[in-house]
């Protein structure tokens, strides 16, 4: 006789289906986690505090690493959306890299506008200024905002990538505007401290490796979101066909049967 | 250390929202590739 236990025993455990995850992610999560760790003890402890400045120097180790990011995300964006255009392939890989990387560049991007008032808001007296630096800075958001809604209008996989193509070419052009702009315009933003015009780095020993901790901690969070996020877009992707090709199906079969 | 009594709450502000966002954004997409991943076979994942 077989008891209702022996049958639960018996029968095959489902198989477990994964996420996105993997044991390369999880070791590269941990990895930014830790140099979050190091980014907050340098950030408000270790690292002293500006002659000019002061203490409000501290919310630049986040707020330099989240624009350079976005600048990179959106450029990665940029090269993907070249790369889907201009290939022979044309594969949808690309595409979904590039959605992954502008979506994680307006994270980073809105988060350099909120450190960038608050400031601001020590520095100047106020959290935001019409500056030709806070204004580009606005408005390059706003584009890839607009890049992300373009994504999401329907259509084709094929026809989602083009037209996002086309715009994450267009919109890499604002960035040489956002970041020079504080050379070109009159500006309240200061000039950069590394990496200037003239070469040097006007930056004290202790507050550059605050600053390059940032930079690292922010770039593994770059790198395991878009992991994430590309693999998810992925199996979006494959959903989204399977219940098109289900649809398809239904409808032969009604029209076999009438 | 005025300067930093002063402004704690920016600069702990700026840390606390970016923090709070990025973790956020971070559960999203670790919940979100769970939710979708029960859908799909490990044999269609190319990560796996």
């Amino acid at each position: 006789m077989t008891t209702t236990s022996d049958t639960l025993t018996d029968a095959p455990a489902p198989a477990r289906r994964r996420g996105t995850g993997t044991p390369a992610t999880r070791a590269l999560g941990i990895a930014t986690i830790v140099a979050m760790g190091w980014l907050v003890a340098f950030g408000l402890g270790f690292s002293p505090a500006d002659r000019d400045q002061e203490e409000a120097v501290r919310i630049l180790y986040v707020h330099v690493p989240t624009v350079w990011l976005a600048y990179l995300a959106f450029v990665v964006a940029a090269l993907c959306s070249g790369l889907y255009l201009f290939t022979k392939k044309h594969s949808l890989g690309f595409d979904r890299v590039a959605g992954a990387s502008a979506e994680i560049g307006v994270v980073f991007m809105a988060l350099t506008l909120v450190s960038g008032m608050l400031w601001g808001r020590i520095t100047w007296g106020v959290f935001w200024q019409w500056d030709a630096r806070l204004t580009t800075t606005a408005f390059l958001f706003v584009t890839y905002v607009g890049y992300l809604a373009v994504r999401n209008l329907g259509g084709s996989h094929r026809q989602r990538a083009r037209r996002s193509a086309v715009i994450g070419l267009l919109a890499v052009v604002e960035i040489p505007l956002v970041h020079f702009s504080v050379e070109m315009w009159r500006s309240l933003h200061q000039e950069a401290s590394v990496a200037n015009p003239t070469g040097g780095t006007k930056m004290d020993g202790l507050m550059l490796f605050s600053l390059f901790v940032g930079v690292v901690a922010f770039t593994l969070l770059y790198v395991w979101l878009l992991l994430h996020r590309t693999r998810g877009m992925a199996m979006q992707d494959l959903i989204e066909d399977r219940g098109l090709d289900s649809a398809l199906a239904d409808r032969r079969s009604e029209g076999a049967m009438s | 250390m005025s300067a930093l009594i002063d402004n704690a709450g920016y600069i702990y502000g700026a840390y606390a929202i970016t923090f709070a966002v990025v973790g956020s954004f971070a559960w999203r997409a670790i919940r979100h590739g769970h939710r979708l991943g029960e859908e799909i076979d490990d044999a269609d994942k190319y990560w796996t």
